[in-house]
């Protein structure tokens, strides 16, 4: 499964990479921000997306709305620091359908993807 | 600035260095920002608030503990002058105060993007009209502190309406 992370941390994106390899993911692409995404989902063609809120030049939310826009239909993550329930509601709005708050750990990660994927599939 | 305040950064900080790097941390007693300081800061990353609570989030290391906490976080050893450094201590400080501004409950609030200043000795200038208050702490890599200045905007509004 491909899997795109899209976070202006560059630590933050190693330590989700390395809990998606333990995972067993192995096809992973990175992005630095919400243009950088954009400009690299058509040559990646993403089937899961782990975006932060909070990056320069364009947000997670902006890209999420774009992506969707564009017709991006692979489920989306967002990983962020953003934990009021005013901000989850937005983000769903925006066509997120899981969401994770920083700090977690290796297995919350995991099981909030596991549980995006079996909801998309018996969708 | 409230006690209530205060705890959420306590909170968030212990919360984050749990988590994220398994060191269990000790918070000291809370003072103001002008008193002579525990440690000569030397690793600082600096997040701003702005919304309903305006300010500033400083959390400051000796080079040793940065060097320390960042292994733990990372699971390498990293060289302070090095961009993958300042990110890890960029994405710390974004955890703390993100976590921390989450239990503001009823505020609306936004944090900036990190920036992360290296030297020792250096100084952070807060906020000249908020209150700061620093909490040192201690875990097993060494002592380090979270600065906080921030306000209520309709104090901050008052402030910006007398100086106009």
């Amino acid at each position: 499964m491909k899997v795109m992370l899209v976070d202006d941390s560059k630590t933050m994106r190693t330590i989700q990479r390395n809990i998606l390899m333990q995972l067993g993911y192995k096809e992973i692409e990175e992005a630095c921000d919400g243009q950088d995404a954009l400009s690299k989902l058509a040559a990646f063609g993403p089937e899961l997306l782990l975006v932060d809120w909070n990056m320069p030049n364009m947000d997670g939310i902006t890209f999420v709305k774009t992506y969707r826009a564009q017709g991006g239909k692979s489920p989306v993550v967002m990983v962020t620091t953003e934990a009021e329930k005013t901000r989850v509601i937005e983000a769903i709005k925006a066509g997120v359908n899981n969401y994770v708050v920083k700090p977690f750990t290796p297995d919350s990660l995991s099981q909030r993807i596991a549980e995006t994927l079996s909801r998309t599939k018996a969708a | 600035m409230d006690a209530s305040q205060i705890t959420s950064f306590v909170a968030s900080t212990h919360q984050v260095f749990t988590t994220m790097l398994s060191l269990t941390v000790t918070a000291g007693k809370p003072y103001t920002c002008c008193t002579v300081p525990k440690f000569e800061n030397e690793v600082s990353g600096i997040i701003g608030m702005s919304g309903d609570m305006q300010g500033m989030v400083v959390l400051s290391f000796p080079t040793a503990t940065a060097k320390n906490v960042i292994r733990a976080f990372t699971g390498m050893d990293m060289d302070p002058t090095s961009p993958d450094f300042a990110d890890a201590v960029g994405e710390l400080v974004n955890m703390i105060s993100g976590a921390a501004k989450a239990k503001f409950e009823g505020k609306n609030v936004s944090i900036s993007c990190p920036s992360v200043v290296i030297g020792k000795g250096h100084k952070v200038q807060q906020p000249s009209d908020a209150v700061c208050i620093t909490i040192p702490f201690e875990c097993a890599g060494g002592p380090f502190s979270v600065e906080v200045a921030i306000k209520h905007a309709k104090v901050a509004e008052k402030v910006a309406a007398k100086a106009a």
